[in-house]
């Protein structure tokens, strides 16, 4: 099954271009590629909106941008950028994690140093374990944690401290789970929490290269700018970006950690 | 005994509520009454014919159509407040007094219940989307809890055969009545409820598709299973709706957009269940102008304001096609009601807004004010109506809110109804 490749740019009328591409194969070398791994599966409230706020804020640079949604049926390109994973329910994460194992093309994505953005079901999936239907099921081992259950699930904002090794500034997001994260010897967390419960009330998310996971939705990256420009810089190897007029986003931010009594 | 003390308390509690500008008494009315007596509701629905309309969007506006509809044949007892859980039907029987009809709209999750307890001869089944995620169930859940509801049970189904998850529903029960009733929000339904499989949809200018159900309007099957598009009775061409006789009838509504003629074509078809010629109805749908606010036109400093209600992905897409090509105010808070996460506004296309003036208000403008910027739409951010009226010329104002931004505003105009 071939992959429908799109060109975003500023033009574009959002997703109903990346749904009605004429099938082409990825054609310009200077674009970055993102890939939305198994929307059909892995696809929650909002995920949409990480990838769409990275061909924005690319496009804003000037960076051109060909994504691809691929559909659990479809092989996993291994030539992308980028590459995200939402959030899902039990069921269908269980299936993206025994596709995604045998597909393998994530896997070699990322040892080839490929940056991924996973979020809530699909960072649980980049783990060695986690729980599904009562079950414990094996992830793709990619990051060093293992997820169980909870005695209640996290509903609501969240915010923490960003792993000052990152540079970025406070992470905010929105959390919907019932599942707990216990980081390995491998990862570092993502952040240190000062609001919600993240992976266990005291740390969120979890990195290590380019491999990032986190429990917030919002989307993530509409809420937290600079951490979508620091995926757009590991995906194109420069230092830092262009700035760009961050001003709504800004209020965003300061609204909702306010909200938290946090600035 | 007791039931009569109860339906006096339900009435009496309501009226009380009310007086004292507590809303307008539905929800605890109902409750105190059923505190009285447990099987209050099934006591009120004795000896009434009682339809039932259920569904994500558009439920309110249907029942007030059916009940309008339905009027043709006497009184009709009907939860016109969008009290659409048990207590607020109880006290829609309990004010209506006898009446020998009865048309009540049914929160999703409460339908199995409301069936088991009303002994309803008609059940509507308009549409499933996701609707405020951190609260409710996923879609194909509910549509196999609806399955559950439904399958085996002695009640005529008047069904949305354009959406797979009703479709997945309805489907092999023996009194099944379709209704071409449209689908413009495809993304929650993908994928097969019953056997995971994708659902193959007709491609833009395509009619039909191979092994689908064959009807000349959009067209979609299951790869996996056996599910597809039935053949629907009433269909809607332009401004009419077609019987299943073949008769084209014209409806001049009110309310706007494809929706609430697809909303007009079910209600037509629940009234017929009870005999209602279509033609004898058609006439009291065009006098149904608002619902709870919904649609309602009101005239502030030379302006023609005009509300439209969006609560979910679905919604908002319905409301673009309802608003008229004008300066609209987009309002999103995110309390209780309206679910308390925003990513949905990622999950909708602001596009279609481009090239009217925008303007944005609400608790949570400034994730609008991303999400717009991030759709290429322009806007302008204001801090209420009244600043939004201020900002455009006197002529036409569109206003799109989410529910308790809506009511937010209503209450700005004096619970406009």
């Amino acid at each position: 099954v071939s992959l429908n490749w799109a060109s975003l740019d500023r033009n574009s009328p959002d997703w109903a271009t990346l749904d009605r591409a004429a099938p082409h194969r990825p054609s310009r070398e200077s674009a970055v590629r993102i890939a939305w791994v198994y929307p059909d599966l892995l696809s929650t409230y909002g995920d949409r909106g990480n990838l769409l706020v990275l061909a924005h804020r690319a496009a804003l640079r000037g960076l051109p941008v060909e994504a691809v949604e691929v559909r659990s049926d479809q092989p996993v390109p291994v030539d992308a950028d980028i590459y995200l994973l939402g959030g899902g329910e039990d069921g269908p994460q269980a299936l993206a994690a025994r596709r995604l194992a045998a597909d393998g093309g994530l896997a070699s994505a990322v040892n080839r140093g490929a940056a991924v953005f996973a979020v809530c079901a699909g960072y649980q999936v980049l783990g060695r374990s986690f729980f599904a239907k009562g079950q414990k099921c094996g992830g793709l081992g990619l990051l060093d944690l293992e997820s169980d259950r909870g005695p209640s699930r996290a509903v609501g904002e969240l915010a923490g401290e960003i792993d000052e090794r990152l540079g970025l500034p406070t992470l905010t997001g929105f959390e919907n789970h019932g599942g707990r994260t216990h980081l390995g010897r491998d990862v570092r967390p993502l952040a240190t929490v000062s609001a919600g419960v993240g992976n266990d009330g005291l740390c969120e998310g979890a990195w290590r290269g380019s491999v990032l996971g986190t429990y917030s939705h919002g989307p993530a990256l509409s809420r937290n700018p600079a951490l979508a420009d620091l995926l757009l810089c590991w995906a194109t190897g420069r230092p830092a970006l262009d700035p760009i007029d961050d001003a709504w986003p800004e209020r965003l931010r300061t609204e909702r950690l306010r909200a938290l009594h946090l600035v | 005994m007791r039931t009569a003390l109860a339906v006096s308390v339900t009435r009496s509690v309501a009226a009380l509520s009310r007086v004292a500008g507590r809303g307008d008494g539905s929800v605890i009315g109902g409750r105190v009454g059923m505190m009285i007596d447990p099987a209050l509701l099934t006591h009120l629905s004795g000896g009434r014919r009682i339809a039932l309309i259920s569904g994500t969007n558009g439920k309110t506006t249907t029942t007030r159509l059916t009940a309008a509809a339905l009027g043709v044949l006497g009184p009709v007892a009907t939860n016109s407040f969008g009290a659409n859980m048990p207590a607020g039907h109880t006290t829609a029987l309990a004010r209506a007094g006898d009446t020998p009809y009865g048309v009540l709209e049914v929160d999703e999750h409460y339908l199995r219940r409301v069936l088991d307890e009303t002994g309803a001869e008609v059940v509507a089944l308009l549409n499933l989307s996701r609707d405020q995620l951190d609260r409710a169930k996923e879609v194909a859940m509910m549509a196999q809890l609806w399955r559950d509801a439904v399958q085996e049970r002695d009640v005529s189904i008047v069904a949305n055969a354009d959406d797979p998850m009703v479709t997945f529903a309805a489907a092999g029960h023996p009194g099944v009545t379709w209704v071409a009733a449209g689908q413009r929000w495809y993304d929650d339904s993908w994928v097969c409820p019953g056997c995971g499989g994708a659902i193959k949809r007709a491609e833009a200018g395509e009619t039909q598709i191979t092994g689908g159900g064959g009807a000349p309007d959009a067209d979609w099957r299951c790869t996996g299973c056996d599910l597809c598009r039935p053949s629907p009775q009433w269909r809607i061409t332009g401004e009419a709706v077609v019987d299943p006789a073949g008769v084209r009838h014209e409806i001049q509504l009110e309310l706007p957009g494809r929706v609430n003629r697809a909303n007009a074509a079910t209600a037509l078809a629940v009234a017929a269940h009870f005999g209602v010629r279509p033609a004898a109805a058609v006439p009291r749908l065009a006098e149904v102008a608002s619902v709870a606010g919904r649609y309602a036109r009101v005239q502030l400093d030379g302006r023609a304001v005009r509300l439209l209600l969006a609560k979910n992905p679905a919604g908002w897409l319905e409301a673009f096609d309802m608003a008229d090509h004008e300066p609209t105010l987009l309002a999103v808070n995110a309390r209780g009601p309206d679910g308390l996460d925003t990513s949905w506004l990622f999950d909708v296309d602001f596009s279609p807004l481009r090239g009217r003036r925008v303007l944005i208000s609400g608790d949570r403008a400034h994730d609008l004010a991303v999400r717009l910027s991030v759709n290429g739409v322009p806007f302008e951010h204001v801090p209420d109506l009244d600043a939004a009226v201020a900002a455009v010329p006197p002529g036409r104002l569109e206003v799109i809110a989410n529910y308790t931004a809506f009511q937010d505003i209503r209450t700005e105009l004096n619970r406009v109804t």
